[in-house]
C-alpha cells in the first residue's frame, strides 16, 4: 500500500446515494434509539443550535435593557435572570457540548476510518443526559428562575429565595455527566479504534484537539458535579461548608467551582482550534505548518488549564501567595495558544487561499482569538486585574474567546462539514456575507465593551452612570447586527436542505483526511470499502473535477507525487 | 493483511490495497460470526475487552476526582480546624469502623474471586461470590445505619442542629435518676459507668436545661477515656459501646466549629454509602445475568468492570477510615 | 492492535470453548494471590488501628495515610489487575490522583495563608442556636482574643 495511492471505491458521481445514514432507516424510533454516531451528532447539533437561539434571545433582551440607564424594558430582578440564563445556557448547553458532541461525534469515527465510537450506547446515553439536563434547566425557568449568575457564587446562591436554583443545579449536574461520557468515549475511540497505519502523529489535528478536550472533560467535570452537589446540599440541609455564618468559607466554593470552570473554557476553545487547523490547511491547500507543535500544544493547553484557575479569584480574598503563583502560570498558558496561532499564519503563508465560508470563519477566528487571548494577559496581570475584574473588560475578553473564537470555530466547522453531513452544498456567497455581517456585528458589540470596562463599568449591572450610555447603545446595535448575521447564516444553511439544493460531491474542499473518502452523506457504516491512511495534509495529488464539482485524486499527479517521494528518499 | 507503513519516508511499497483490505473484511466478519458478543465496530474480542477496560478506568478516574474534591474539602477544613478533628474523631466508633473496613475488604475479595470464577467458567461459584459480595455490602450498610442513627439521636449532625441539645440523650430509665444528688463542681464530662450513681451534672451551678442532662458519675476529669458500657443505656440505645460523652454540648473540651467535622463526615461517608447502594444494584444485575449463564471464559467483561467499580468503592473507604476514625 | 489469547478456537459457543477453562482475553489471577492480598489488607488494617493508639504526634496522620496508600496499592495491583494490565490504565489511575493532590495543595496553601485572620470562636449562626437552646453549654461561652 503506497502512501499516496487512494483506491476509488465510489465512482465519480456517486453522491447522496440511496443508502446513506439519513435514509438507512426511517421513523422516530430509528432516530430516538439509534446507535449511529452520525445521527447522534446531528441530533446534538439540532439541540445545540436551538439552545443557541434561546441563549441568544436572552442576550438580546439584556442588551436591549442596557440601552438606557435605569429601566428600559424590564425590572432589575428580571435583568438578573436574563444574564444568568444567557450565561448558563450558552456555557453548559451550547458551547461545551457543541464541538465535541455535535461535530466531534459525527466526524471523529469517520476521520479514524472506524465504524463507530467505542461505546455507541454510552454515546446515546450522553445525548439523553443532555436532554435531561436541558429539561431541568427549562423546568427551573418555570420554578421561578435563578439570578445567581452562571457562576452560582456563595453565599448568594445558597441563600437566594428564587425557586429555580436547585432544578438548574441538578440540570447542570446531569449535563456534566453527558460531557464526561462523551469525553470518555472519545479517549477510548482514539486509543483503540485507530486504523492500521494511523499512528498518533498521522492523526488529523482535529483528533488531537478532541483528545486533549476529552482529557479535560474526564478530569475536570466531576469536580463541578461535586461542587453543585455541595451547593444543593447546602441549600437543602444547611451543611455549612460554604456558609460563613456557620464557619464555612465562601472562597472555598470559588476554588471548587473554578477548578472545573477554568478547564471548561479550554473544553470550549481547544476543539475549535482543532477545527481551525483543519479548515486552514484544507482551504489554503497547503500542508499544515508545524504539525507536531500544534499536536503537543493541544496537550500542553489541556495540562496547563488545570493549574491556573485562581486567576478568576484575584480579588476574592485569595491569598497574595496564590495570586502570584496563579498569575505567573496564567502567563505561561498563553504560550501554546500563541504557538498554534503562529503555525496557522505560517500555513496561510504561500498557500493558495480559497475564500470560502469556512476559510472566512477561520480567518475571523485568528483575528478575534488574538484579541481575546491578548486581553487575557491584561487580566492575568495582577495589578491591572484589580481594576478590570468584574468589569465589562472581562465580559469583552471572554466573549472574544468563547464566542468570537469557539463559537465561530464551530460555525466554521459546521460549514466545512456541512456537505459531508447533509450531502448538500449551501450558497457560498450568502454564507460569506453572513460571516462578514457576524464579524462586523461582533466587533461592534464587544470591542466597545473593552472601552466600557477599562473606564470602570461593572458587569452584571442593571443601572449605570450616564456617561456609559453611548457605549452601551453602540454595543446593543452591534448585537442586533450579529443577530441579523446569524439569521442569514441560518437561512443560508436551511435553504441548502430544501428540495433542489445542490448536491455535494465526495470531496468539495479538497481535503485528504478520511472523511473525504466516503460519500456525502456517508453510508450507514461510514465506508463501503475501507479507506487508505496517508498523510492527511498532503494535497499535491488532488485536482478539481468539473463534472463532479469536487476534488478527486488524479492518477498522474499521484504518480508524480510518488516519484517525487522516492526521489527524495533515494 | 498488508500493514505496510504509511510513513512517507518509506517510499512506495506497491499498490497492494484492495486485496489486503478485502482480506481484512473477510477476517473481521469471521470473528463476528465466531463471537456473538463482539460488537460490529470492533475487530477482535481483545480489542473490545481492552476498550471496555480503558473506558472503565477512565470512569474510575472520574470517581476518584469526584471523591477527591471532597477530600480536598476535608483537607482544607482539617487544616483550618485541626483541634476540631482531633476532638470529634472520638465520637466515631473505631471498632465499628474497623469492622466495616474488614467487611469491605472481604467483599472485595469475594468480588475478585467472582471475576476469577467467571474467567474459569464456573457459574455456580461466580454466583455464590456475587451473593457474598452483596452480603458484605449489605453488612456495611447495616453497620453504617447503626452508626448514623446513634449519632443523629445524639444530635451529632451537621449545621445548626448540632447546637441543639439532644432531648432524650439517655432515655427513660436514666430520666428517673434526675433527682439524684449533684456531682461535685468540676464540669468534666466522663462517660457513664455501670455504677449506680447517676448524678446530674451541674454546669455553672445551675441545673442543666430540661431533660437533656447527662450522667457523669466520676469526679475527676478524665476527659474522653474509655468507659464500660452502661447497661441501662445499652438497653435503650443500640449496642455501640460508649466511650464518648453523652451530650457533646456539655463537654467543656469541645472546641467551637466542631459541627464542621460532622458536616464533612456525613458528606463523605454519605456519598460513599450512596456508591455502595449503587454497587449493590449493579451486582444484583450481574447476579441476574450470571444466573442466566451470560458469562464464561470468552465473555466476562461486565463482571470484570463491576469488580473494578467495587474495588474503587473499597479504596475510597480505605482512605476514609483513617482520616475520620483514626485521628489521634 | 492486540491479538486475543489462545486465538485458535473453533467453537462458536460462549462458555466452555477454551482449553483448561482459561479466559479468551485478560489475565487470570490465581486464587492464592487474591487470598494473600486480602490477608495482607486485613493485617494492615489491624496495624493501622493499633497505631492510632500510639502517640507520635504530628506524624500520625502521615503514617495512617501511608498505610492507606500501601493498602490502596495492593487493591489496585492485585484485585484490580493493574499489575498485569496495560500500563496506560495505570497511568490513568495515577494521573487522576495527581490532579486531586494538585487541587488539594493549592487550596490548602491558600487557606493556610489567611489562617491568622480566621475568626475563631463560635460562628454567628452556631452562637445564635446555642444562645437559644443551650446557653449554659461551655462552648457557648468560648472566649478568645478575637471574640472576647
Amino acid at each position: 500500500m503506497t502512501t499516496v495511492a487512494t483506491p476509488r471505491p465510489e465512482a465519480i458521481g456517486a453522491t447522496a446515494s440511496t443508502d446513506n445514514y439519513l435514509t438507512y432507516t426511517r421513523g422516530f424510533l430509528s432516530w430516538a434509539l439509534t446507535l449511529d454516531h452520525k445521527r447522534i451528532g446531528v441530533m446534538y447539533m439540532g439541540a445545540v443550535l436551538t439552545s443557541f437561539f434561546v441563549g441568544g434571545v436572552f442576550a438580546l433582551l439584556l442588551r436591549t435593557e442596557l440601552l438606557t440607564p435605569g429601566r428600559t424594558i424590564c425590572s432589575a430582578e428580571a435583568y438578573n435572570q436574563f444574564f444568568t440564563l444567557h450565561g448558563a445556557i450558552m456555557v453548559f448547553l451550547v458551547i461545551i457540548p457543541s464541538i465535541p458532541a455535535a461535530l466531534g461525534n459525527f466526524v471523529l469515527p469517520i476521520m479514524l476510518g472506524a465504524k463507530d465510537v467505542a461505546f455507541p450506547r454510552l454515546n446515546l446515553f450522553s445525548l439523553y443526559l443532555w436532554i435531561g439536563g436541558a429539561c431541568f434547566t427549562l423546568y427551573s425557568l418555570a420554578a421561578g428562575g435563578f439570578d445567581t449568575g452562571w457562576t452560582f457564587y456563595t453565599p448568594y446562591s445558597t441563600t437566594t429565595t428564587t425557586g429555580g436554583v436547585i432544578p438548574v443545579l441538578t440540570g447542570v449536574f446531569i449535563l456534566g455527566f453527558s460531557s464526561i461520557f462523551t469525553g470518555l468515549n472519545f479517549i477510548v475511540t482514539v486509543h483503540k479504534l485507530r486504523p492500521p497505519g494511523m499512528t498518533w502523529f498521522r492523526m488529523p489535528l482535529f483528533l488531537w484537539a478532541l483528545y486533549a478536550t476529552a482529557i479535560i472533560q474526564v478530569l475536570a467535570t466531576p469536580v463541578l458535579a461535586i461542587t453543585l452537589s455541595l451547593l444543593i446540599v447546602e441549600r437543602l440541609l444547611n451543611i455549612g461548608i460554604f456558609n460563613p455564618s456557620m464557619g464555612g468559607d465562601p472562597v472555598l466554593y470559588q476554588h471548587f467551582f473554578w477548578f472545573y470552570s477554568h478547564p471548561a473554557v479550554y473544553i470550549m476553545i481547544v476543539p475549535a482550534m482543532g477545527i481551525i487547523s483543519e479548515i486552514i490547511s484544507v482551504h489554503a491547500h497547503r500542508q499544515i505548518f508545524g504539525y507536531r507543535f500544534i499536536a503537543f500544544s493541544s496537550i500542553a493547553i489541556a495540562m496547563f488549564s488545570f493549574i491556573v484557575w485562581g486567576h478568576h479569584m484575584f480579588t476574592s480574598g485569595q491569598s497574595g501567595l496564590m495570586n502570584t503563583i496563579f498569575s505567573l502560570i496564567s502567563f505561561s498558558v498563553a504560550i501554546p495558544s500563541a504557538v498554534k496561532t503562529f503555525n496557522w499564519v505560517m500555513t496561510l503563508y504561500k498557500g493558495t487561499i480559497s475564500l470560502t465560508a469556512p476559510m472566512m470563519y477561520a480567518l475571523s477566528f485568528i483575528f478575534l482569538f488574538t484579541i481575546g487571548g491578548l486581553t487575557g494577559i491584561h487580566l492575568a496581570t495582577l495589578n491591572t486585574d484589580v481594576h478590570l475584574h468584574d468589569t465589562y473588560f472581562v465580559v469583552a475578553h471572554f466573549h472574544y474567546v468563547m464566542m468570537g473564537s469557539a463559537l465561530i470555530g464551530m460555525i466554521g466547522g459546521l460549514h466545512h462539514w456541512w456537505p459531508k453531513m447533509t450531502g448538500r452544498m449551501y450558497n457560498e456567497r450568502m454564507a460569506v456575507i453572513a460571516c462578514v455581517i457576524i464579524f462586523v456585528g461582533f466587533n461592534i458589540t464587544f470591542f466597545t465593551q473593552f472601552m466600557l470596562g477599562s473606564q470602570g463599568m461593572p458587569r452584571r449591572y442593571y443601572d449605570y452612570q450616564p456617561e456609559f450610555q453611548i457605549y452601551h447603545v453602540i454595543s446593543t446595535i452591534g448585537a442586533y447586527i450579529m443577530a441579523v448575521g446569524f439569521g442569514t447564516c441560518a437561512v443560508c444553511l436551511a435553504q441548502s436542505l430544501m428540495a433542489g439544493g445542490r448536491k455535494a460531491p465526495m470531496n468539495p474542499w479538497g481535503g485528504r483526511s478520511l472523511e473525504w473518502q466516503c460519500s456525502s452523506p456517508p453510508p450507514h457504516d461510514n465506508f463501503s470499502s475501507p479507506p487508505t491512511v496517508g498523510n492527511c495534509y498532503d494535497y499535491s495529488m488532488l485536482r478539481w473535477d468539473e463534472r463532479e464539482q469536487g476534488y478527486v485524486v488524479d492518477k498522474k499527479l499521484e504518480e508524480a507525487a510518488i516519484e517525487a517521494e522516492s526521489r527524495s528518499h533515494s | 493483511m498488508s500493514h505496510a507503513t504509511m510513513d512517507p519516508k518509506d517510499g512506495q511499497a506497491g499498490h497492494a490495497g484492495h486485496a489486503g483490505h478485502a482480506g481484512h473484511d473477510h477476517h473481521a466478519s469471521a470473528e463476528h460470526a465466531k463471537y456473538p458478543f463482539l460488537a460490529h465496530h470492533f475487530d477482535t474480542p481483545a480489542q473490545q475487552f481492552d476498550s471496555a477496560k480503558l473506558g472503565m478506568w477512565l470512569f474510575l478516574a472520574t470517581e476518584v476526582l469526584f471523591f477527591g474534591a471532597l477530600f480536598v474539602a476535608y483537607a482544607v477544613l482539617r487544616s483550618r480546624f485541626p483541634e476540631v478533628f482531633t476532638y470529634a474523631s472520638h465520637y466515631l466508633d473505631t471498632i465499628m469502623g474497623g469492622i466495616n473496613t474488614c467487611v469491605l475488604i472481604l467483599s472485595s475479595l469475594t468480588m475478585a474471586l467472582g471475576v476469577y470464577f467467571a474467567q474459569r467458567g464456573k457459574r455456580i461459584a461466580l454466583i455464590v461470590c456475587l451473593w457474598l459480595t452483596m452480603a458484605g455490602a449489605a453488612g456495611f450498610l447495616v453497620i453504617k445505619y447503626f452508626e448514623y442513627s446513634h449519632k443523629i439521636h445524639e444530635n451529632l449532625v451537621w449545621g445548626p442542629s448540632f447546637y441543639i441539645p439532644p432531648h432524650d440523650a439517655i432515655g427513660e430509665i436514666e430520666a428517673q435518676d434526675l433527682a439524684h444528688a449533684p456531682a461535685p463542681a468540676p464540669a468534666a464530662v466522663a462517660p457513664p459507668t455501670d455504677s449506680a450513681a447517676q448524678a446530674i451534672v451541674m454546669v455553672g451551678n445551675k441545673p442543666a436545661v430540661d431533660a437533656s442532662v447527662i450522667k457523669p458519675a466520676q469526679s475527676g476529669p478524665s476527659g474522653l477515656g474509655a468507659g464500660a458500657v452502661n447497661p441501662a443505656s445499652a438497653v435503650t440505645h443500640d449496642v455501640i459501646p460508649r466511650d464518648i460523652p453523652a451530650d457533646h454540648l456539655e463537654d467543656p473540651k469541645m472546641p467551637p466549629n466542631t459541627h464542621m467535622f460532622f458536616a464533612i463526615y456525613y458528606a463523605m461517608t454519605g456519598l460513599h454509602g450512596i456508591h455502595v447502594v449503587i454497587g449493590m444494584v449493579v451486582i444484583g444485575i450481574l447476579i441476574y445475568r450470571a444466573t442466566r449463564g451470560d458469562f464464561g471464559p470468552n465473555y466476562y467483561t461486565p463482571v470484570d468492570l463491576v469488580g473494578l467499580y467495587w474495588h474503587i468503592v473499597d479504596l475510597v473507604w480505605i482512605f476514609l477510615f483513617p482520616l475520620f476514625y483514626l485521628i489521634h | 492492535m492486540s491479538t486475543p489469547n489462545n486465538a485458535s478456537i473453533a467453537s462458536a459457543s460462549g462458555s466452555t470453548s477454551h482449553p483448561a477453562g482459561h479466559p479468551l482475553v485478560g489475565h487470570l489471577v490465581p486464587i492464592s494471590t487474591l487470598i494473600m492480598t486480602a490477608t495482607a489488607l486485613l493485617v494492615l488494617t489491624i496495624i493501622t488501628v493499633a497505631v492510632r493508639y500510639i502517640d507520635i504526634g504530628e506524624f500520625n496522620v502521615w503514617v495512617a495515610i501511608g498505610i492507606a496508600v500501601i493498602k490502596a496499592a495492593l487493591v489496585a495491583s492485585f484485585f484490580m489487575h493493574l499489575r498485569w494490565d496495560r500500563p496506560f490504565n495505570l497511568m490513568v489511575f495515577i494521573g487522576c490522583m495527581v490532579f486531586v493532590v494538585l487541587m488539594m495543595a493549592f487550596c490548602v496553601l491558600d487557606t493556610s495563608q489567611y489562617r491568622n485572620t480566621q475568626y475563631t470562636g463560635n460562628p454567628p449562626l452556631a452562637q445564635e442556636t446555642l444562645d437559644a437552646n443551650a446557653p449554659d453549654a461551655p462552648v457557648a461561652r468560648f472566649k478568645t482574643e478575637m471574640n472576647p
